[in-house]
C-alpha cells in the first residue's frame, strides 16, 4: 500500500494547488524510495527517467518560427480570413477543425496539428474572429472559453481519430501486449473496434460544438441588454 | 545517421538561447531564475546523455527548486504592437501561412520519405524516432522559409522563442516530468498494488458488471497515471484477460479497442496529462489552468458512457 504514497501526493498537491514540478518530483521520490531505493539511487532513477524522457519536449522546437511569424501578424491574418467569410461562426470553425483533425488522424497524419503549431497561431484566433464577426467586442471570459473549446477540439479529434490507424502507438501498444500473453490478432481487427466509438465522439462533440453558437447568442445577448 | 541525440543538441542550443536572452534582459526582475531554470534545461539536453544518472537527477531537482521556490518571471514583452503586427498581416497576406503549413506538410512527408532514403546501407535518420526527428527537421525548414521571406534580425527567432517559452514557464516542462514520473510508479510496481485493489472489490459472476469495471477503471488509472498507455497493461491483465475474455468469453480484439478508447476518455479529464490539458491553457493563456479540462469533462463522460455500452454490445457476440 505505501507504493501508492505517490498517487496520494500527486491528489494532494493538485488539489491544494502547489506548484506540479513540486509536486510531481516529491511525489516520484517518494515513490522510489516506497519502492525499496536509497535515497542516491531515488535521484539517479528519477534523472534517468527524465533525461529518457526528453523526446516529450521536442515539440517546442516550433516556438521560434511560430513566434516570428506572429510578430509577422500570423494571428492577425488568420483572424481577417475569417472575417471574410459571412458563413463561419465559431461552432462552424471548430467542427470543421474537427473533422480535418479526427479525418486526418485516422490516415495516420497525427502530426498535422498540435496546440503550438496550430491551435494558438491559427485554430483559435479564427474561432474568436467568427464570434466577433457577429457579437462585436467578445468579453475576456467569453474569449477564454472559446480557447478553451479550440484546445478540447484539438485533443478530442486527435484521440478518437487516431486508433483508426493501424501503425499508431496505441494499436502496437495493444498487439505487444496481447502477443505476450499468447493471442495473436491483426492490428486491422484492433483498428476496425475504434470506428464505433470515433463516430460516438464526432456525434457527441459536434453536438456540443454546435450548442456552443446557442450559448454565444445567448450569453452575449444578455450582455448586451444589461446596462 | 541522424538520431534522436542530434535533435537533442538542437534543444540544447535553443535552451542555451532562451536563457542568454532572458539573462541580458533586465525589463525582468526574475531574470536569473529563469536563465538558471533554462540554463539547467539546455545542459539536459545537450550533455545529458552522457552525464551519471545522479547529476541529471540533482539537476533536475535544482531545476524544480528554482521554479517552485524562487519563482520565474517575463520580461516586458518586446514584440510587435498589435497595430504594427495588422500592418504587417495586411502587407504579407495569406503568404504568412506558408511558413505555418510548412511544419505539418513537411513532418507528414518526412515520415513517409525518410523511411525510404539509405546512404551507404544505413538509413539517413532513426527509423524508430521517424516522426520527432521528421517534426524537428520540419521546424528547420518552415524557419528557414520564414527567415528568407521576411528578412528579420538574425536574433529574432530565438528572442520569439523566448517570449513564448517564458508565457508558457515551467509548465514546458511539467509534461517530461511526468513521464518521468510514470516511469518511477512503474518501477515501484503502482500498478500491480492498483489491479489487486480493483480484483478484490469486483462482482465476479456478471459480465456487464466486470465490463463496467474494466472500462471506468481504466479511465479512472488513466487519470491517475496521466497516460493510458500505462493504465492498459494492469487493467487488462488484471481484470481485461481473466475476467472479460477468459470467464465470460469475450473478444480480445474489441476488449483491448475499446479499452484502450476508455483510458482517453480519462485523458481528457486529469491534469496529469499535461501535454495536452494544462500545457495549451498556459499556450492560449487562459487564467483558470483547468479550462481545458473543464470543457472536455461533459465530452469524457458522454463517450465513456458510449464505450461502456458498446463494449456489453459487442464483445459477447460470439
Amino acid at each position: 500500500m505505501l507504493t501508492l504514497i505517490g498517487v496520494a501526493i500527486v491528489v494532494i498537491g493538485f488539489v491544494l494547488r502547489i506548484n506540479p514540478l513540486l509536486v510531481v518530483t516529491v511525489a516520484g521520490l517518494a515513490t522510489g524510495i516506497a519502492g525499496g531505493l536509497g535515497p542516491l539511487a531515488v535521484v539517479a532513477a528519477f534523472g534517468k527517467a527524465f533525461i529518457t524522457s526528453r523526446y516529450v519536449a521536442i515539440v517546442w522546437l516550433v516556438l521560434p518560427v511560430i513566434g516570428l511569424l506572429e510578430h509577422a501578424g500570423l494571428k492577425e491574418r488568420a483572424r481577417s480570413v475569417v472575417s471574410g467569410l459571412r458563413a463561419a461562426t465559431t461552432s462552424r470553425v471548430l467542427l470543421a477543425y474537427f473533422a480535418i483533425r479526427q479525418i486526418t488522424a485516422a490516415l495516420g497524419l497525427t502530426s498535422l496539428g498540435g496546440h503550438p503549431q496550430m491551435v494558438r497561431p491559427l485554430i483559435a484566433p479564427m474561432a474568436e474572429a467568427a464570434a466577433e464577426n457577429q457579437y462585436g467586442e467578445l468579453p475576456e471570459p467569453v474569449r477564454h472559453r472559446i480557447r478553451a473549446h479550440a484546445a478540447a477540439v484539438d485533443n478530442i479529434a486527435l484521440f478518437f481519430g487516431e486508433d483508426i490507424f493501424i501503425a499508431i502507438g496505441s494499436i502496437l501498444l495493444i498487439k505487444g501486449f496481447l502477443d505476450q500473453n499468447g493471442i495473436h490478432v491483426e492490428p486491422t481487427q484492433l483498428a476496425v473496434w475504434a470506428i464505433p466509438t470515433a463516430i460516438c465522439a464526432l456525434v457527441i462533440h459536434g453536438a456540443r460544438l454546435l450548442l456552443l453558437d446557442r450559448w454565444l447568442r445567448r450569453d452575449l445577448a444578455r450582455k448586451q441588454t444589461e446596462p | 545517421m541522424i538520431t534522436l541525440e542530434h535533435i537533442y543538441w538542437l534543444m540544447g542550443l535553443m535552451m542555451t538561447g532562451v536563457a542568454v536572452v532572458n539573462l541580458r534582459d533586465r525589463s525582468n526582475s526574475h531574470r536569473f531564475n529563469n536563465t538558471v531554470f533554462w540554463g539547467i534545461y539546455a545542459i539536459t539536453f545537450l550533455i545529458g546523455s552522457r552525464l551519471p544518472d545522479v547529476v541529471n537527477g540533482f539537476l533536475v531537482i535544482g531545476m524544480v527548486l528554482v521554479a517552485s521556490i524562487r519563482g520565474l518571471g517575463q520580461g516586458k514583452a518586446e514584440t510587435a504592437s498589435r497595430v504594427e503586427r495588422e500592418a504587417s498581416a495586411r502587407r504579407w497576406g495569406s503568404k504568412l501561412f506558408i511558413p505555418a503549413l510548412t511544419i505539418p506538410l513537411v513532418t507528414v512527408l518526412g515520415t513517409f520519405i525518410f523511411k525510404k532514403i539509405t546512404i551507404n546501407g544505413s538509413a539517413l535518420v532513426d527509423i524508430k524516432q521517424v516522426t520527432v526527428i521528421s517534426l524537428a527537421i520540419a521546424t528547420l525548414v518552415a524557419l528557414a522559409v520564414g527567415m528568407v521571406m521576411l528578412r528579420p534580425p538574425l536574433s529574432a527567432p530565438i528572442r520569439e522563442a523566448r517570449r513564448l517559452l517564458d508565457a508558457v514557464g515551467w509548465a514546458a516542462v511539467l509534461p517530461q516530468m511526468l513521464a518521468a514520473l510514470g516511469a518511477l510508479f512503474a518501477i515501484a510496481g503502482v500498478g500491480t498494488v492498483v489491479s489487486g485493489l480493483a480484483q478484490r472489490w469486483i462482482p465476479l459472476d456478471n459480465p456487464f458488471l466486470v465490463v463496467l469495471t474494466y472500462t471506468v477503471g481504466m479511465a479512472v488509472f488513466t487519470m491517475i497515471m496521466g497516460n493510458a498507455f500505462a493504465a492498459f497493461p494492469v487493467m487488462t491483465a488484471g481484470i481485461g484477460l481473466p475476467l472479460i475474455v477468459q470467464r465470460f468469453g469475450g473478444d480480445p480484439a474489441i476488449m483491448a479497442a475499446i479499452g484502450m478508447l476508455s483510458g482517453f476518455c480519462g485523458t481528457l479529464m486529469t491534469p496529469m496529462a499535461a501535454n495536452f490539458n494544462i500545457v495549451p491553457t498556459a499556450l492560449l493563456e487562459l487564467p483558470d489552468e483547468n479550462a481545458v479540462i473543464k470543457v472536455q469533462i461533459p465530452t469524457a463522460l458522454l463517450l465513456l458512457a458510449a464505450n461502456i455500452l458498446l463494449m456489453n454490445l459487442l464483445v459477447f457476440r460470439r
